[in-house]
């Protein structure tokens, strides 16, 4: 079987992130790199190989952006993708959710795998539903937060935390699941495999080469029109100790705790 | 004139709170631009009379359909038809995670607009407006919809208040997508460990993955014990889902919200997640070794430091305390 896994380039976690007050759009400029949530998802394919339930032959990871991207899918063959498509065209810029859903549906299309992973959520969109969209546009059922997965018959059993508890749901190829981070702990890339990274096929894809309707994506293809931001009400900054002397530390606390009879 | 129509998520005999918020919510909305809320219920013999009940908060018809429970599929082939047959314009979701699901697939199949997280929606011209905070509650963005609006509150977004009507229920069937046939329930509501109190809790210790594994939780049931009382021990999704601690110890989107009088965090980073869970208590004190963690956003005492050196030292100055 086929795996494709949807990998996105983020601002690393110690940028902080911002809005352009100018495009109204994130501002992505700084640092980046692998949505780390999305290495769980590409850890999730490779124990599905290795585990040898299910022949998988082939792994592909896909991302959406600008050309910068690209790194994100070398980092993700590193971990063990066999190849890459990169969806990048400046009509899909500013796309909303459902919108960069259709495209990467219509880019996993061409591909028709069994399996689509993700991960649970990007570090910086954090919409928790570009699976179900995806899903919905390939006509494939859809499962988020998954944080078990048993290949069983002709598709999977997967569980996942639900409002309720956990719940465990049986799914039949093809399929587009979101795993949690709790599912494995991903490997780290050898070196070797960083340096083979740049030499697998990646294969970069226009809009129309994908067969996106331009009139669907984009900033003026959204069905969502985002703007306004504002301030939040902002609750006081409240005190903060550095742990320097332990004992002194401790001292505080207590202080201040008693000091609202929390004791 | 904008109809919204409502998800009301149903378990063993009842529906879920933050439906019900929701369905207040909608019903409001919908007044002020002169349109009706509706709902939709999918579960396998639901009664009528259980249905009608949704029209206490608001709710002027019930939709309902027969179909499997806890699975999107289902629900987003009975939305989408109820939505095109009765020219319905918006959904409007409680939150939790089915929300999220058949809003995002439902957005899909009506190529509609969607936004998640909603703390807030407003009435502008008769059309809704999605109120979103973003970037760790940093800032507020607006959604405005061209034509149908998908809207997924954050938990605990909306309240729910009865106000004594009751609602028409309408029996629908709804012919089911190709793929729901691919998905079905082998089990639901699993609960995963012992059965802790978390609720009951005038404070509560709260334990993350900086405890470093199940065996860090030894150091918060040692300090609960101090503290004494009405102390419990609660914990992020992050370690029930790692087993480290009971599902009915986790505090969040997908397990409690609490309000104790002390909330006191140790490792824990306070995703938008967890927060929305105990973002009430009256004083929340943090303990985390990263001084960027965004827990210190919303903490009224944050110490930034390893729990391992000041959890024993802090269980030890209390017990002391509390026994002079
Ligand atoms: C749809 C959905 C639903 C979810 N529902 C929930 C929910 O109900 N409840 C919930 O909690 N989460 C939920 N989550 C998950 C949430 O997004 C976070 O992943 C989770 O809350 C993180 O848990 P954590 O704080 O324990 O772990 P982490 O985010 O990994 O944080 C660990 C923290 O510990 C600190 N630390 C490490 N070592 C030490 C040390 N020695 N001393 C002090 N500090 C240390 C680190 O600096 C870090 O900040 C949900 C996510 C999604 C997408
Ligand atoms: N532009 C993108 N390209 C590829 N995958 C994406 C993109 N955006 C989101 N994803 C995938 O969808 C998951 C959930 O993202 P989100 O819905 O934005 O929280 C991520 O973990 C990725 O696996």
């Amino acid at each position: 079987m086929k795996i494709c896994v949807l990998v996105k380039e983020v601002p690393d976690a110690a940028v902080t992130k911002r809005i352009d007050p100018s495009t109204g759009r994130m501002d992505r400029s700084g640092e980046k790199n692998l949505n780390p949530y999305d290495t769980h998802a590409i850890e999730a394919a490779m124990q599905l190989k290795e585990g040898g339930e299910v022949q998988v032959d082939e792994i592909v990871a896909v991302s959406m952006g600008p050309v910068s991207a690209v790194r994100a899918l070398h980092k993700a063959v590193s971990l063990g993708a066999d190849r890459s498509v990169h969806l990048s065209d400046p009509a899909l810029a500013g796309s909303d959710v459902a919108a960069t859903g259709y495209a990467l549906a219509s880019a996993i299309k061409k591909e028709s795998p069994d399996l689509v992973l993700l991960g649970q959520q990007s570090d910086d969109g954090e919409c928790y539903t570009i699976g179900a969209v995806v899903a919905e546009h390939l006509g494939m059922p859809s499962l988020t937060q998954v944080v078990k997965m048993d290949v069983e018959g002709e598709g999977v059993k997967c569980e996942r935390q639900a409002e309720y508890g956990y719940d465990t749901v049986q799914v039949t190829f093809p399929a587009v699941i979101s795993v949690g981070d709790a599912i494995n702990e991903p490997r780290y890339p050898s070196l070797k495999a960083i340096m083979g990274a740049k030499k697998k096929p990646l294969e970069t894809l226009a809009a129309a080469d994908a067969g996106i309707d331009a009139s669907m994506v984009g900033a003026d293809g959204s069905q969502v029109q985002c703007g306004e931001f504002k301030a939040p009400p902002q609750k006081a900054a409240g005190q903060i100790i550095e742990d320097e002397d332990t004992n002194d530390t401790v001292e505080k606390i207590v202080a201040w705790l008693d000091e609202r009879k929390l004791i | 004139m904008a109809d919204i129509l409502v998800y009301a998520l149903h378990y063993e005999g009842a529906f879920n709170k933050n439906s019900l918020g929701a369905i207040t919510e909608a019903t409001k909305l919908a007044g002020e631009t002169g349109g009706k809320a509706h709902a939709v219920v999918v579960g396998e013999g639901i009664s009528d009379e259980l249905a009608a009940t949704l029209g206490d908060y608001g709710a002027t018809k019930v939709f309902k359909a027969e179909g499997p429970e806890g699975l999107a599929q289902p629900v987003i082939d009975t939305m989408a038809s109820v939505m095109t047959e009765n020219g319905i314009d918006y959904a409007l979701f409680g939150g939790g995670l089915l929300g999220f699901e058949v809003g995002a697939g439902l957005a899909a199949r009506l190529q509609a607009g969607v936004t998640m997280e909603v703390t807030g929606v407003l009435v502008e011209d008769g059309k809704l407006v999605a109120e979103r905070p973003i970037l760790g509650d940093s800032a507020i963005s607006q959604s405005r919809y061209k034509t149908k609006g998908i809207i997924i509150g954050r938990l605990n977004a909306f309240e729910a208040k009865a106000s004594g009507g009751s609602a028409e229920v309408v029996n629908v069937t709804v012919e089911p997508s190709a793929q729901a046939a691919q998905a079905s329930i082998v089990s639901r509501g699993e609960q995963r460990g012992a059965d802790v109190d978390i609720e009951g809790a005038g404070t509560l210790v709260a334990g993350g993955r900086g405890l470093g594994n199940a065996e860090g939780f030894d150091l918060l049931q040692d300090l609960a014990k101090a503290f004494g009382g009405s102390t419990a021990v609660a914990a992020t999704r992050a370690v029930v889902d790692a087993g480290w601690y009971p599902y009915a110890g986790q505090i969040g989107q997908t397990g409690k919200t609490v309000a104790p009088k002390l909330y006191l965090a140790a490792g824990i980073s306070g995703a938008i997640q967890h927060k929305v869970g105990m973002q009430s208590s009256e004083n929340i004190v943090a303990i985390n070794k990263d001084a960027n963690a965004p827990i210190f956003e919303f903490s009224d005492l944050g110490i930034v430091g390893d729990l391992n050196k000041i959890v024993p030292k802090l269980t030890e100055a209390i017990a002391a305390k509390r026994g002079s």
